[in-house]
């Protein structure tokens, strides 16, 4: 799924646009596998791992389960946002919250577009 | 341009010796029904309740936005403080607001932060209101992110806090009410929703006090989006499974801001309590 983000979002204007300022690489974890995220102006570039010696800013982290059940095309209640798989503990936020918490509406979008696929 | 029926007023309003400019709009005639906005938006929450001529032929719908909230000013001096919302002063506004309007025996109506108020309404003031009804009610919620952010010269608060608004809301309600309640979010004032927040995650615990709450003095309904996890169902049984007689219904397909992100949805769970009421 998250080999597809860079198709769906960088063909997306009314998500680009939130990213447009945004210049970071961020990972992506699916249970053990990693990915990482370019983005360049809100547009994506998308690496599947393992990485050696790679940086990031920050990292959202959680198990295959969890990811399936937030990209369901109507995910159930609790499983529609990131914070609400925060607040039972099913996704970790590491690294640079500050970069994070800047680009959070875009990141939300970018990581939800699979539901829309 | 279809004028709509509802009013907006200011006046000068005084609570814990303070003096704020007040906003507030009003449609509507018949019971008083005050109706409280989550932390760090403001009244606009309830514009359709406001526009709902099935309720405003037998409801007075007053909604104010809270000092620092909205159209409404800080006090003077504000930019030497640190804005922090707590239980004894929002429910200190809440009264003082009736007693300046002269409102007799309000209904009480309140989402999130207000649906946490009005327990403690509930608690102290439940002679004086004819009934309270909690919108995403919950006696506590552990802070399970930093909101320090939303407050940060770093990180821009209004896309932040919009950014937060926007997932506490259900994927079901419709874009375009969704929208609207994030930009109200994404207009409050900076370090407003953190200081909310702190009411709502760490000083505003009811936990200990909510098994005293009588509702044969004054009836308590609660009202819960089932898609919210600040607030969630369970939250709110956890509050009804302490307060003998209080009133449940699970909003299906609902989120945190229930009479903002699908006005239509809501206002059908509403209207029915409100007869009840009346």
């Amino acid at each position: 799924m998250v080999e597809e983000l860079a198709r769906l979002v960088n063909a997306n204007p009314e998500i680009v646009r939130w990213g447009r300022r945004m210049n970071e690489t961020f990972m992506v974890e699916v249970g053990e596998t990693q990915y990482l995220l370019t983005v360049r102006d809100g547009k994506l570039q998308v690496e599947k791992g393992p990485f050696t010696q790679r940086s990031w800013a920050f990292a959202i982290r959680a198990k295959r389960e969890a990811w399936e059940k937030f990209w369901q095309k109507t995910p159930a209640p609790g499983w529609h946002d990131l914070f609400g798989l925060l607040r039972r503990g099913d996704v970790a936020f590491e690294g640079d919250q500050r970069v994070l918490m800047a680009y959070l509406m875009y990141v939300k979008l970018v990581l939800a577009a699979p539901r829309s696929a | 341009m279809k004028l709509e029926p509802v009013i907006g007023r200011y006046g000068e309003f005084e609570s814990q010796n303070r003096k704020f400019r007040l906003y507030y709009e009003e449609a509507g005639q018949g019971i008083p029904l005050v109706c409280l906005h989550t932390a760090g938006s403001d009244g606009r929450q309830y514009r359709a309740v406001l526009n709902d001529s099935s309720i405003t032929k037998n409801y007075r719908v007053i909604t104010f936005d809270m000092p620092w909230h909205g159209k409404s000013s800080p006090p003077a001096g504000w930019q030497k403080e640190d804005y922090r919302l707590t239980t004894g002063a929002y429910t200190g506004m809440i009264m003082d607001f009736v007693r300046a309007l002269g409102l007799e025996r309000p209904v009480v109506m309140g989402c999130s932060i207000g649906g946490r108020i009005v327990l403690d309404l509930a608690l102290k003031h439940a002679k004086e209101l004819r009934a309270l009804i909690g919108l995403q009610s919950g006696a506590y919620v552990e802070r399970y992110y930093d909101a320090g952010w939303l407050d940060h010269p770093e990180v821009h608060g209004g896309r932040a806090c919009g950014a937060v608004a926007y997932g506490l809301m259900s994927p079901l309600s419709p874009e375009k009410e969704r929208w609207e309640t994030v930009w109200h979010y994404m207009q409050g004032g900076p370090g407003v929703f953190t200081g909310d927040l702190y009411f709502y995650q760490v000083e505003g615990d009811i936990r200990g006090r909510i098994g005293d709450i009588d509702t044969s003095v004054c009836p308590l309904y609660l009202l819960t989006g089932e898609y919210d996890y600040s607030a969630s169902p369970r939250d709110t049984e956890a509050v009804v499974a302490r307060v003998k007689g209080a009133k449940l219904t699970v909003m299906k397909g609902l989120g945190h801001f229930p009479m903002s992100e699908n006005p239509e949805a809501f206002l059908g769970y509403l209207r029915p309590v409100l007869d009840e009421i009346r």
